[in-house]
């Protein structure tokens, strides 16, 4: 069996006082959708901002693709990269936030390129055609020069996807891609999402979207207090929940 | 008739459109009808007689009147105006308003890179660059602009000799009164400069900065292209007035004898003894220099604007031509009400 995508093990994160992670262990296979629900506060987004080193961890480990997240081992010690190789590890990983977080002053197709020049060294021209496709991949072909402020919030989700397709990750982290939107624009995200899971991209979404988990996901984990409660097939744990508390959940949000 | 007015229905005419008797106007107890029939209010624009503004044609007044007292001091004060006329263009005079301009650009531009400067090395994790950030704020803001002028014009008295190592010279001659006055109007401004730059940065959504770090920016990266930028918006209109202030302020640069505007008048005074006339004219060109600089920071403004907003407010120009088509574009409103169609 092939090395998984993601690996967790006792994952533990405090800030302060305040536990919010308390033991996360999971295996997030390559090319599947991992989708992560929870009540709000349950340290969903947390874990997802460890995952590329937005977070530094408390204990435990957690490993991309075979390698540790924000540390080298070497014998027994761990030591914290540095900066560089921070970022190095950041480039493989694509983020999608709640609230977009495009950058304002550039346009769509600005957005899009700017990390492939800044990061890879891509050359503009060039960087510049594979927005524009990309941009077309998500539906945007006719608004790569609107800035994001003349975009709709679904639109503005789709250049956020695209612009995190730009850097060619290995891995997608969605932290509920479609909680700002009106409900009407939801569906152009998770149309997206689909054919982005559909093309074999690994993904983990963390979404209230229990449609999207049951027909695209692969696997769900259901998390409160910053553990596991339970995890297995979305089907199986959305219809046939074994705990109280999973159940509790999907009481209030099918 | 109009086709605009047979799509939109009448309220009389959708009144009566339906299949039973009409609404029946609300009629109070006993009396005559309250207000107008429903549905005949006629779809015009709408013809009032304006409310008469008494107070404001009194205080115009008043202010008027005051004004041309204001004049008619002025009128009879003992002012030569056809000195102030020949000297407004006098050569040492045109002279100064350049000397001006150039010392204001060189230390607004040393205060606004070392401002920002400033503001990162005091937003930074490393505590050494914080507090020199600190202490360079406290030392440059606390003290007056015109002892800092002295300090620098005068370093000859504690080191006679400049030398860092591979450029020796004699301190005098390196420390003429355009480096001294740009040493003390720059650094100091650089104080200001950095509050202004720390303000906009933090201005500036922390989401933009995750953003970009997960694209794999580095801090350094994600500062010169991502929060600086935005910043700008919040940095530009202060930075503007500290522009219009550092023209003035320069004034002050007078005393190490930095040949700027105000010292060219006070030279000429002193020899023709036109006190007022100079002070006149030296004030007529302050007013020039900040004017174009106001100007230009409008401009500004839009293009650092630029994303923000779905549509910027239209320049003045813009606005001039729009007005000269607006009787155009009333009566197209007035049309579409019903009233004209042409
Ligand atoms: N930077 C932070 N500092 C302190 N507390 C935080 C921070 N980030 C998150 N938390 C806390 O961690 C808990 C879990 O947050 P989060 O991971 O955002 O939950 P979820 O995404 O599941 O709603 C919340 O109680 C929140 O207040
Ligand atoms: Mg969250």
């Amino acid at each position: 069996m092939s090395e998984p995508m993601v690996r967790a093990e006792q994952v533990h994160k405090s800030f302060g006082p305040v536990k919010v992670l308390r033991g996360i262990d999971l295996e997030v296979r390559r090319g599947e959708v991992f989708c992560l629900v929870g009540p709000s506060g349950s340290g969903k987004s947390t874990f997802l901002r460890c995952i590329n080193h937005l977070e530094q961890i408390s204990a435990g480990r957690l490993w991309v693709d075979g390698r540790l997240v924000g540390y080298r081992q070497k014998g027994r010690k761990l030591y914290e990269m540095k900066e560089r190789e921070v970022a190095a590890q950041r480039r493989d990983i694509g983020m999608v936030f709640q609230r977009f977080n495009l950058f304002p002053h550039m346009t769509a197709v600005e957005n899009v390129m700017e990390a492939p020049v800044q990061v890879k060294g891509v050359p503009r021209a060039r960087a510049r055609e594979r927005a524009v496709e990309l941009l077309e991949r998500v539906g945007l072909g006719d608004k790569i020069r609107a800035y994001p402020a003349q975009l709709s919030g679904g639109q503005q989700q789709r250049v956020a996807i695209a612009r995190a397709l730009a850097m060619d990750p290995k891995l997608m982290l969605f932290d509920e891609p479609t909680s700002a939107l009106d409900p009407e624009l939801v569906g152009e995200v998770l149309d997206v999402m689909r054919q982005l899971a559909e093309e074999g991209m690994t993904m983990i979404v963390v979404t209230h979207e229990m449609g999207f988990a049951r027909e695209v996901g692969d696997s769900l984990v259901f998390m409160d207090g910053g553990v596991v409660v339970e995890a297995g097939h979305p089907r199986e744990v959305l219809t046939d929940p074994r705990h109280e508390r999973t159940r509790a959940f999907l009481s209030k949000v099918l | 008739m109009s086709d605009i007015r047979d799509q939109e229905p009448e309220p009389g005419k959708a009144a009566k459109s339906g299949a039973g008797p009409g609404p029946v106007p609300p009629v109070s107890a006993g009396g005559p009808p309250a207000g107008p029939p429903v549905g005949k209010v006629p779809p015009e624009a709408v013809k009032a007689i304006p409310v008469r503004h008494y107070g404001r044609w009194i205080s115009a007044a008043v202010v008027l009147f005051l004004l041309a007292l204001l004049v008619q001091a002025f009128r009879n004060a003992d002012i030569a105006w056809e000195v102030v006329g020949e000297y407004l263009d006098a050569e040492t005079v045109v002279e100064g308003a350049l000397n001006t301009l150039w010392i204001t650009l060189c230390s607004m531009l040393l205060g606004v890179v070392l401002g920002v400067v400033l503001a990162v090395m005091r937003l930074s994790a490393n505590p050494v660059l914080s507090s020199v950030s600190y202490a360079y704020i406290w030392f440059f803001r606390g003290t007056p602009v015109l002892v800092q002028l002295f300090l620098w014009f005068n370093l000859a008295l504690i080191f006679p000799v400049f030398d860092i190592g591979f450029y020796e010279a004699d301190m005098n001659e390196v420390m003429t009164p355009f480096m001294a006055a740009l040493l003390g109007l720059g650094l100091n401004e650089a104080a200001y400069m950095a509050e202004i730059s720390r303000a906009g940065i933090l201005s500036v959504d922390r989401g933009q900065t995750e953003a970009a770090h997960a694209l794999g920016m580095s801090g350094a990266k994600t500062m010169r292209r991502i929060v600086l930028p935005q910043a700008m918006r919040v940095i530009v209109p202060p930075t503007g007035n500290e522009f219009i202030n550092m023209l003035k302020t320069s004034s002050l640069a007078y005393a190490i004898q930095y040949q700027e505007l105000f010292l060219a008048g006070r030279n000429i005074s002193s020899r023709t003894l036109a006190v007022m006339e100079m002070l006149i004219v030296v004030s007529v060109w302050y007013l020039v220099l900040t004017t174009v600089f106001s100007i230009g920071q409008y401009y500004l403004e839009r293009y650092f604007a630029r994303g923000s907003d779905h549509r910027l407010p239209p320049t003045p120009l813009q606005r001039i031509r729009a007005q000269l088509t607006s009787f155009r574009v009333r009566s197209k409103v007035r049309g579409a009400s019903g009233e004209v169609t042409v």
